[in-house]
């Protein structure tokens, strides 16, 4: 019992140091806007270490059917730097905390050709083994209520109105009927009271 | 296939969930379009079902309960929302639906869901002059 506890622990032990070494990153998993808007991409990252001085940030974008991506924003020693080259010039804002792990971006002024992966890749040194996340960005003229949102939210509204009609209906109905029910006790009580006061005794 | 369409044409038949094109090589269905108008008459086909439903559950409630001599209000209701809810589904599918090009037709479904609507609402209209037998 003893030795397995203690190969268990070494096997952690193991394990563990190599999985707080690696960097995770999260960004979201597909984003839709309208064109013409502006956009902010997050990004932000999980370390077991500190935010150290020399943490990097650094966007990449592949555009759709496109086979390469190009390099679009590098946030290093304490200075973002935008693209001043590419598609975003003039485009694009950081808005990030590098100090707060957050590396997010602004895009201005959609347009179609927008479309595409953008990649966001943190390195925190000295942890910097990790693996990239993408976020794919789509752009739309007016951006589409996904298939059955409308047909449930009509259908459930309507059947949630009937229960609640009928739930009304019943409540009153009890209301109504304890509060003749009281009425009706009182009554009764003031009619014996009358009968056994010594007032009563004239009539006899 | 032809029966279940609201609108067909030479070649295309679509109906309220499904657009198909019918090609040399066979049947090619598509889910409808996502636009408001049509999830909305979805719903109201699907709500006039339900509550047709309901009247027939309420009507077999009320034919063993209901005093003698009185009458079938709650059934009566809920036939003559079905009936609005038809009512409203196809009045909102021939407003909205896309343009009437030559060759396109308006399919056996849609015209039973105008013949439906006249039908519900009489048959409503009955259950509330309907009395129980004393």
């Amino acid at each position: 019992m003893l030795t397995i506890l203690a190969l268990a622990s070494i096997v952690l032990l193991g394990i563990v140091p190599q999985q707080s070494e690696a960097i995770v990153i999260y960004t979201g998993w597909e984003r839709h806007a309208l064109v013409g808007s502006d956009i902010r991409l997050s990004c932000s990252f999980f370390s077991w270490r500190w935010t150290s001085e020399d943490v990097t940030f650094s966007w990449s974008y592949r555009p759709d059917g496109a086979r390469d991506s190009i390099s679009i924003f590098h946030y290093t020693g304490g200075a973002p730097y935008v693209d001043n080259k590419g598609p975003f010039r003039d485009r694009l804002e950081f808005v990030g905390n590098p100090a707060r792990r957050d590396g997010s971006i602004l895009l201005k002024n959609l347009d179609y050709g927008d479309n595409g992966t953008f990649t966001c890749d943190a390195k925190n040194p000295p942890d910097i083994v990790g693996r990239a996340s993408s976020v794919r960005l789509l752009v739309f003229e007016k951006v589409p209520i996904q298939a059955g949102v409308i047909t449930g939210a009509i259908i459930g509204a309507v059947l949630g109105l009937l229960v609640l009609i009928v739930v009304i209906y019943y409540l009153m109905r009890f209301l109504v009927a304890r509060r003749v029910f009281n009425l009706s006790v009182r009554f009764s009580e003031r009619i014996s009271q009358a009968f056994t006061s010594p007032d009563c005794s004239r009539f006899h | 296939m032809k029966s279940k369409a609201w609108t067909v044409s030479s070649s295309i038949t679509t109906d309220l969930w499904y657009n198909c094109l019918t090609s040399g090589g066979g049947y090619h269905c598509k889910v409808a379009s996502n636009e408001d108008w049509i999830q909305a008459v979805q719903a109201l086909m699907v709500l006039s079902v339900l509550f047709c439903l309901l009247s027939l559950v309420f009507f077999l409630c009320q034919l063993f309960t209901l005093v003698k001599g009185g009458r079938f209000f709650f059934t009566a209701i809920f036939q003559i929302l079905a009936s609005l809810f038809v009512m409203c589904g196809a009045i909102i599918y021939t407003v909205m639906s896309p343009d009437r090009a030559v060759g396109v037709e308006f399919g056996y479904a849609y015209i039973l869901a105008w013949v439906a609507f006249p039908l519900c609402l009489v048959s409503g209209l009955i259950y509330i002059i309907l009395r129980k037998r004393e």
